[in-house]
């Protein structure tokens, strides 16, 4: 009976040996210049810059109040208008990769959808003071309009 | 401080007793479980298990967190239903708050519910043979799983700790291909439960090895308080889902599975089911997706009523119950859970009294148990 049993197991088993095309085996995402994940797929987050360097984030800190785990630090700033006027923008936009828990609460949070999750996967670094970033790109400015 | 002649009659009691410990492995590796086992020769007379090495604190950490905030740490308690924990936590706001949920939102959130079931069911059957010395169902049993995370992956952005559902609703609506993929899986998975049986229930060893082990009878389930598979395993009829329905499920048609032998076996034999009526449940509304909203107009800052509330789900290892004390603020004054496998745990000595210890394998990989769910 036992052996009969297990014969009819092997048969299965044998029949995958001889049919390789049949059975899926999961590599490592290694193909990374034709690899198309899901656009929901959570990586980290990103600030996007559009071509004149310009985001849109005004530094309400709607997403650093959002944030479970303190992952975001915003920094703001005043700029002086042309016409002497001060208004609010952000000077620092930290992230912390390593407290991430990639739950998408800010990116719901934000208003204006100046922040996305990117699809890199590959995390590790040599030194962890890498995984503090600054999102917001040097030199950049709040595009115009965005309030 | 013991005297000489107490330390004498301490050891004369355990004569011939072995205690050796199952684990523990090395406390950074997940799901640490460890059984500090007193033995006969081979026959088991005492099980002690020592939690704490994945303790997170995560009710007290809840306490700190607002109402939309919390319902993501739950994610990391039973990661493999991690979406019917979301679903738990966000229940008991929506009770509390008194939110209606769209018709769309609740019916996904069944069929992402049961999807989260058959996965977990499988990564089960894989482990659970891995046990008893079979390596390949494991294989098998990944592929079809496979499947089922990238459709997660596709509608919720994650793999495990899904963390799609929000208070009053859904983080996102449903992919554009989630009817196609899904009714793509429900079609392999059909084609391909049979290898299932082939493997490994219909197997003559690997029945011998599990039927008449680990017994449970009804009445001990029911002081254990065991629920789930484990629970019906023993013929308690305890399925959340068909005694207080919640969202869709008293809409769709699906037996609660129910075993009366209360072995390892019939706890197998439970899941083996019990992943035949998710996908009966599946097929029924898969194509009868209302349109509409997919979340409930809620305010930005949620401050639920002064009191207190409880709401329980069906998770794949059992009964998952919320218990809520609000004092009007914006985050919990108290949160517990009810982790099913705290509870089906508990049972282990009861169970495994008695037998060899070759046979505790089968009766812990039946009870299914997944660490970081009883050590919170």
């Amino acid at each position: 009976m036992g052996v009969s049993s297990l014969l009819k197991g092997m048969r299965k088993t044998g029949y995958y040996f001889f049919h390789p095309k049949e059975i899926i085996t999961e590599q490592y995402p290694d193909n990374r210049a034709t690899l198309q994940l899901s656009e929901r797929f959570r990586g980290e987050v990103v600030m996007t810059h559009d071509e004149n360097n310009e985001h849109a984030c005004t530094g309400c800190t709607a997403c650093e109040l959002a944030c479970p785990n303190g992952t975001i630090k915003i920094i703001t700033k005043f700029d002086i208008s042309p016409e002497g006027k001060k208004k609010k923008a952000i000077d620092t936009f930290i992230y912390h990769l390593e407290l991430c828990t990639m739950c998408n609460l800010c990116i719901q949070a934000c208003p204006t959808d100046a922040i996305k999750m990117a699809q890199n996967f590959e995390h590790s670094v040599y030194d962890r003071s890498k995984l503090t970033k600054k999102l917001n790109l040097p030199g950049s400015k709040i595009r115009e309009g965005v309030e | 401080m013991y005297s000489q002649t107490e330390i004498i009659k301490d050891t004369s009691d355990t004569e011939g007793e072995l205690v050796i410990n199952v684990g523990p492995q090395h406390p950074a590796t997940h799901g640490v479980l460890h059984l500090v086992i007193t033995l006969d020769g081979e026959t088991i007379k005492k099980i002690e298990p020592h939690l704490g090495y994945i303790h997170r604190s995560i009710e007290k950490m809840c306490e700190s967190l607002s109402y939309r905030q919390f319902i993501y740490v739950t994610s990391r308690m039973d990661y493999l239903s991690s979406h019917i924990n979301n679903l738990g936590c966000a229940h008991n706001v929506e009770k509390s708050m008194q939110i209606e949920v769209p018709q769309r939102a609740k019916v996904i959130r069944v069929l992402m519910s049961e999807l989260t079931r058959i996965a977990s069911h499988e990564l089960w059957l894989g482990a659970m043979a891995m046990d008893l010395g079979a390596f390949t169902p494991f294989f098998y049993a990944f592929r079809e799983r496979e499947m089922i995370t990238e459709i997660m992956e596709d509608t919720c952005g994650a793999r495990l700790t899904m963390n799609y559902i929000v208070p009053g609703g859904l983080m996102y609506d449903l992919h554009p291909d989630f009817q196609q993929k899904v009714k793509a899986f429900v079609k392999q998975f059909k084609h391909k439960v049979t290898e299932y049986e082939d493997l490994v229930t219909n197997n003559v060893i690997f029945q011998n090895r599990m039927k008449g082990v680990g017994v449970l009878s009804k009445e001990d389930a029911i002081s254990y308080g065991c629920t789930g598979p484990v629970g019906r395993g023993s013929g308690v009829h305890c399925d959340i889902r068909k005694i207080f329905p919640y969202e869709v499920y008293d809409t769709v048609e699906f037996d609660e599975v129910l075993e009366t032998a209360g072995d390892s076996f019939a706890r197998y034999m439970v899941r083996v089911r019990e992943m035949n009526q998710s996908i009966r449940i599946i097929e029924q509304l898969i194509d009868n997706i209302p349109e509409g909203d997919f979340q409930a107009k809620t305010k930005a800052v949620l401050k639920p009523p002064k009191g207190e509330f409880y709401t329980r789900v069906e998770t794949a290892r059992g009964e998952f119950g919320v218990y809520i004390v609000s004092e009007g603020g914006t985050t919990p004054y108290r949160i517990k859970f009810r982790s099913p496998g705290f509870s089906n745990l508990s049972a282990l000595e009861h169970m495994a009294k008695g037998s060899k210890i070759g046979d505790l394998m089968a009766t812990m990989g039946t009870l299914d148990l997944v660490i970081p769910d009883i050590d919170r």
